[in-house]
């Protein structure tokens, strides 16, 4: 009896990420019937080359929402982290992969200082992580008022290049750099302890503790890794842009959050894949292509369109999630009903 | 000192208010050592003329927005959307009135706009059951969409001598309008908060949402009608800020409001957790992050760098409101009061097993 | 007998103001399966708590396979071979059911999680206890009872030697109690220690060998089940020796019954309360009965609506109706003090006035505000006939004792004028001059017509102030008894264990 329940039950876990394939899919046909030159390998390789730091924020925001928390910060730290770059490079005359490296390792000290302080002083990571988006944006104009044009010869030949794959199809660093992290990503959530323990944690926080599960260090290193993606981020948006500047990335913290709970992971934890994050990316992305492929609609409807993508999912997320306890018998709500079991 | 003044300070000191005003009178002062005149306010062409003037009117939008925050966090929630709302509300009052209808159209016609938008927040909050932030964000992230929607993407600039530039910059009786208004809603959020029962019963449903219920409260009418009242709320400082540019801009109108918003009804005194509020703490709250403005505007560092102090400050407050790092620095120093332990006292109930 | 897995002796726990564990000694043998048993506040959770590492005893000796130690946290409890299973399953619901048994201890083939060896182990542990579960769907998908079974099965897979099972048959039905009986027994052959907390007498009598009894954090005794009757049992249980309840003064009260307030006909609540019949009239104060968890709560939650019927109906008055929500229960004038006071109660940022006047100004709505003169002449009046202390309306309710706290509950409800009152433990953790006030205003309430549901763990309170008492047992009605100096504390306690025969 319990495998015939289960059976559908294990499906419709992959019910949303199902319904984000189908919507991609639906949307990226569209546009090859409709427009010319949509439906190529190539508009396809765009998608990803044009949204490759979304990608990687997105990555790491996958992990900070799959263990029940959030991060506001991410794109202030890809202004950040572009703004160092700029300046690291440009200004200072640093070589450029020393200059990456330092970001990255900013990014993830950064990430990890929030952590600690969401963990140990029991702060919302909402406003925690508020804190820090006003904290790296701050740091950003402090740096400096302007735009900073990157003007060095590692990032000038990483961001020009082209790599062409078999079919002709060109494809830039960032996208290649966005899809290892993805290999990394899927791997560390699925093959590692560290990344089943993000799950744990997501899925009951008490629980976890209570099996014994290494739960302050896991908070902290998924902030510290957000932190990481959002450094990587904005190293690729430097690379896309080849300019710092304080007012990148302005609510990019809303693109990545969207995109992962359109990729059907729940807002409140446990339950998701990084899988879905793509496809979560990928539908934002073919919404902008098409928007440019057709000229006259506006830029707007994309932001228009997330909006109804959320709220389609975040209602779904609702019907599926909504899993009733019964009341304990005995006496009062359990503690635990506070973490909305994920379907 | 005698000891009757002693205990005066000390009652005073723990007045909920103390802290807040204290902190608005520092920055004050500090503003008035270094910029002579920073106290005065002059009657200069039959208007009230003066720095202190200045933060009133600037300030006017976030006191607007932190006075709907508040009502919203009363009731244990939060609203993310109402930099959003300003957006809208400003677009579409700009809106109609570059196609040419009357002031109180634009004026009616917006605000039953954002009343609509408070109500879907309220209803995704109340009736779909969704955590306000996560509610809240579906509008943040496609407010401005539909801000630029009505404005076709352009700023649309409007006639610097219609009625509507005097919202945020006109004067009435010598006092700026934008600073009447707020006065008047200040007033109105008073009156419906303690006149009525309205702040009682919101105070109980943000405090104890279980004991509410069993009371007999009906929590989802009042929970909406919070998000109505911030969503209205947001749509007037929508206005004063169009207004006092005389355009509206669906990208930038009330870009991080929200955040400031929470950052004045947190700093005054009111708990994000829900439950007692406190309206005059709010303004005083956001008359702070005002003059913090101001003051770093006037000391010639980049404005943009308040961000900074700002983020220091949210750390800060949030830090000493935390339970957790009260017991820590308690346990360090030695004398300090001893951290009430985290179990009560046993009785054997299931809600104390660490579930 | 063998030497004891478990054994702790002279374990002691002060919380601020309270003395929760008093020289509690313990032990438990392999192979068996021992019941913990006692009231509220006897110090069950406190020593479960004190054995997994969750508090730290102020003193005493704690000594596991002849070893002493310390146990620092459940981590260190589940490595030392102490687990603990609650009723409320703490698990992951979202992971899979294997990798609920396996999570923080996955083994790992070329540095990757070994998937195919974790399903195919998790299936065989399963198996072992005849289960049938598909160890790949998620846990949350799979019902209570499993879900214990699968933290039995993690614990045990963790080399358990000692297994606490805290009330995990509280939600379950009798086939899945069946099940895990089983479950149990075969641990019990294994040689594994079973530590078992039930409020099921049945239960109990049915599975376990050996029980100890605390009571008010102290160590009433260690008996083999046999040797025990349930009477005994019981007695121990709730401190009502018998000398001491002969000397309860008499007091049945004069019955001046009215009309019928409240009916209930059939009225239940699955998973809560078995269907009950219960009439309450005016005047009448009818006394609920019987031990923690026997379905007292619950049944008065089903009366005032803040968990509805399911089956079955109720009549207020002559008219039935649905109550579905307490706001139904109180615009019929049905009134309710809950146990938890602080958590169901009271709001702790309101003042006294507020709480007072909440739920009169709950019912006139927001936009009706009472007139503030009336409102502090009806607050004044309370405090003043409450004798609330301090008698400052402005003062924030939390910093009232706990006496004054429930009076500030009760003075709630009385400015409504409701027809009937529902007390849930009203005298828990009071003083004694509070106690004796709250007891007289029943009485007195009672006189004046009103219909009283009273609950309380203690009998001699129950029996003084009821004209019935209505017993429950293992969540089921099973006795109405009239007080009509008929009834003595010892049948009173009689039906509590027994049941009606």
């Amino acid at each position: 009896m319990t495998t015939a329940l289960a059976l559908p039950a294990v499906h419709r876990r992959h019910v949303p990420v199902l319904v984000t394939l189908g919507l991609f899919v639906l949307a990226f046909v569209t546009g090859a019937l409709r427009y010319e030159n949509f439906g190529t390998a190539q508009v396809f390789a765009d998608l990803f080359i044009d949204n490759a730091f979304l990608l990687v924020v997105a990555i790491g925001m996958t992990f900070v929402i799959l263990s029940g928390g959030i991060d506001l910060s991410v794109g202030s730290v890809v202004a950040l982290s572009g703004m160092l770059c700029a300046v690291g490079t440009s200004k200072l005359g640093v070589p450029g992969p020393l200059v990456i490296v330092v970001v990255l390792l900013v990014g993830t000290v950064f990430g990890a200082a929030m952590g600690y302080v969401i963990h140990v002083f029991e702060i919302q990571p909402f406003i925690a992580t508020l804190a820090g988006m006003f904290l790296a944006r701050g740091l950003c104009f402090t740096i400096s008022e302007k735009q900073i044009s990157i003007e060095n010869g590692f990032f000038d030949g990483v961001a020009l290049n082209r790599i062409t794959v078999p079919g002709g199809v060109r494809v830039s660093a960032g996208a290649v750099i966005a899809l290892v992290v993805f290999a990394v990503a899927v791997y560390v959530l699925h093959w590692t302890r560290t990344g089943r323990n993000v799950y744990a944690i997501g899925g009951g926080e008490q629980s976890a503790l209570l099996m014994g599960l290494p739960v302050a260090r896991t908070k902290i290193q998924v902030y510290a890794i957000s932190g990481f993606c959002s450094a990587l981020g904005g190293v690729l948006f430097a690379f896309y842009t080849l300019s710092g500047d304080g007012l990148h990335a302005v609510g990019m913290e809303l693109d990545a959050i969207a995109a992962v709970v359109i990729g059907g992971t729940v807002l409140t934890g446990g339950s998701g894949y990084v899988f879905g994050t793509l496809l979560g990316v990928l539908v934002l992305a073919v919404i902008k292509t098409m928007l440019t492929f057709e000229g006259t609609l506006s830029s707007w409807w994309t932001r228009i369109a997330i909006s109804v993508l959320l709220f389609a999912f975040i209602a779904l997320q609702r019907l599926v999630g909504t899993r009733r306890r019964a009341r304990s018998a005995s006496t009062h709500e359990p503690a635990t009903s506070a973490h909305e079991p994920a379907a | 000192m005698s000891v009757m003044n002693r205990a005066n300070l000390a009652h005073l000191t723990r007045h909920r208010l103390f802290w807040p005003v204290a902190v608005l009178v520092l920055l004050l002062l500090v503003n008035a050592a270094f910029t002579p005149d920073f106290l005065t306010v002059k009657v200069r062409q039959g208007h009230l003329y003066g720095s202190l003037v200045d933060i009133l009117r600037f300030g006017a939008p976030l006191i607007m927005v932190s006075l709907g925050m508040t009502m919203v966090i009363a009731t244990g929630g939060i609203d993310l959307s109402v930099g959003s709302v300003v957006a809208i509300s400003g677009a579409m009052a700009c809106y109609l009135i570059s196609e040419g209808h009357g002031l109180t159209v634009a004026l009616a016609v917006s605000l039953a706009l954002c009343l609509a938008l408070g109500l879907w927040n309220g209803l995704l909050v109340t009736r779909l059951k969704i955590q306000p932030i996560i509610a809240t964000l579906i509008l943040m992230v496609g407010g401005r969409g539909i801000a630029q929607l009505i404005t076709g993407g352009q700023i649309i600039t409007i006639d610097q001598d219609s009625g509507f530039s005097s919202i945020g910059g006109g004067h009435l009786l010598g006092v700026p309008v934008a600073v009447l208004i707020v006065a008047a809603a200040v007033a109105a959020a008073a009156v419906l908060a303690r006149r009525t029962a309205l702040g009682m019963l919101l105070e109980s449903v943000g405090g104890n949402a279980e004991a509410s219920r069993l009371v007999g409260i009906r929590a989802s009418g009042l929970i909406v009608l919070g998000y109505v009242f911030c969503g209205m709320c947001a749509g007037v400082a929508g206005w004063m800020i169009a207004s006092d540019v005389s355009a509206a801009d669906g990208n930038n109108a009330g870009l991080w409001i929200e955040l400031d918003a929470i950052l004045a009804v947190v700093l005054g005194g009111t708990a994000l957790t829900g439950g007692r509020f406190s309206i005059a703490g709010t303004v005083v709250g956001a008359l702070i992050i005002q003059t913090l403005d101001t003051t770093i505007y006037t000391a010639g560092i980049p404005p943009r760098t308040t961000l900074v102090f700002e983020a220091v400050v949210v750390t800060i407050v949030c830090l000493l409101q935390s339970p957790a790092f009260r017991a820590k620095v308690a346990r360090r120093r030695p004398g300090g009061p001893v951290p009430p332990p985290t179990d009560p006292p046993p009785a054997d109930k299931k809600v104390e097993i660490p579930a | 007998m063998a030497e004891p897995v478990l054994e702790v002796t002279g374990i002691s726990k002060q919380f601020p103001g309270v003395r929760a564990l008093d020289d509690v000694a313990f032990r438990l043998f392999p192979g068996e399966i021992h019941a913990l048993m006692g009231e509220n506040g006897a110090g069950k959770s406190t020593l479960i708590k004190v054995l997994t590492g969750v508090h730290q005893a102020d003193g005493g000796r704690m000594v596991l396979d002849g070893e002493e130690l310390r146990v620092h946290d459940p981590t260190h409890a589940q490595r030392l071979g102490i687990s603990t299973v609650y009723q409320e399953v703490n698990l992951c619901p979202n992971l899979s059911v294997a990798e609920n048994i396996f999570i923080g201890r996955e083994p790992r083939r070329f540095g990757r999680i070994d998937w195919p060896w974790i399903r195919r182990r998790s299936a065989e542990l399963l198996a072992r206890l005849d289960l049938d579960v598909d160890v790949a769907a998620p846990l949350g998908t799979q019902s209570l009872a499993v879900q214990q079974l699968v933290a039995i099965v993690r614990a045990v897979d963790l080399d358990a030697k000692v297994l606490i099972l805290d009330e995990p048959t509280s939600s379950l039905d009798r086939g899945e109690v069946e099940r895990l009986f089983a479950v149990m027994r075969r641990l019990r052959e294994d040689g594994v220690a079973i530590l078992f907390v039930s409020h099921f007498l049945d239960q109990i009598y049915e599975i376990c060998d050996r029980v100890t009894v605390l009571r008010n954090g102290g160590l009433v005794g260690e008996y083999p089940i046999g040797d025990l009757g349930r009477f005994d049992l019981v007695s121990r249980m709730t401190g009502q020796e018998l000398r001491d309840l002969e000397e309860l003064e008499e007091a049945a009260p004069a019955i001046t019954r009215g009309k019928r307030l409240l009916a209930l006909e059939r009225a239940g609540r699955t998973g809560a309360i078995t269907p009950v019949d219960l009439e309450i009239h005016e005047g009448e104060v009818v006394g609920l009965a019987g031990l923690l968890g026997s379905g007292r709560s619950e049944l008065a939650r089903l009366v005032f609506g803040a968990e509805a019927a399911d089956t079955g109906r109720v009549r207020v008055g002559e008219e039935t109706v649905a109550l579905r929500t307490p706001r139904a229960a109180i615009d019929r004038g049905i009134a309710f003090c809950p146990e938890d006071r602080k958590g169901d109660g009271l709001v702790m940022d309101l003042t006294v006035a507020e709480n007072i006047v909440l739920a009169l100004q709950a019912a006139r709505g927001w936009t009706r505000p009472l007139p503030p003169k009336r409102r502090d002449e009806l607050v004044a009046e309370y405090i003043g006939t409450l004798r609330i202390q301090p008698p400052s309306p402005g003062t924030p309710v939390r910093n009232l004792s706990g006496g004054n706290q429930q009076k500030v509950l009760l003075a709630r409800w009385l400015i409504t004028r409701p027809r009937l009152l529902i007390l849930d433990e009203p005298t828990r953790g009071i003083d004694v001059g509070a106690k004796t006030e709250i007891q007289k205003l029943v009485v007195s309430l009672a006189d004046d017509g009103m219909g009283v549901l009273f609950i309380s763990a203690e009998l001699e309170e129950v029996l003084r102030l009821s004209h019935k008492v209505e017993v429950l047992r293992d969540r089921t009605l099973v006795a109405e008894l009239a007080n009509d100096g008929s009834l003595t504390p010892e049948r009173l306690l009689e039906t509590i264990a027994n049941g009606a025969s």
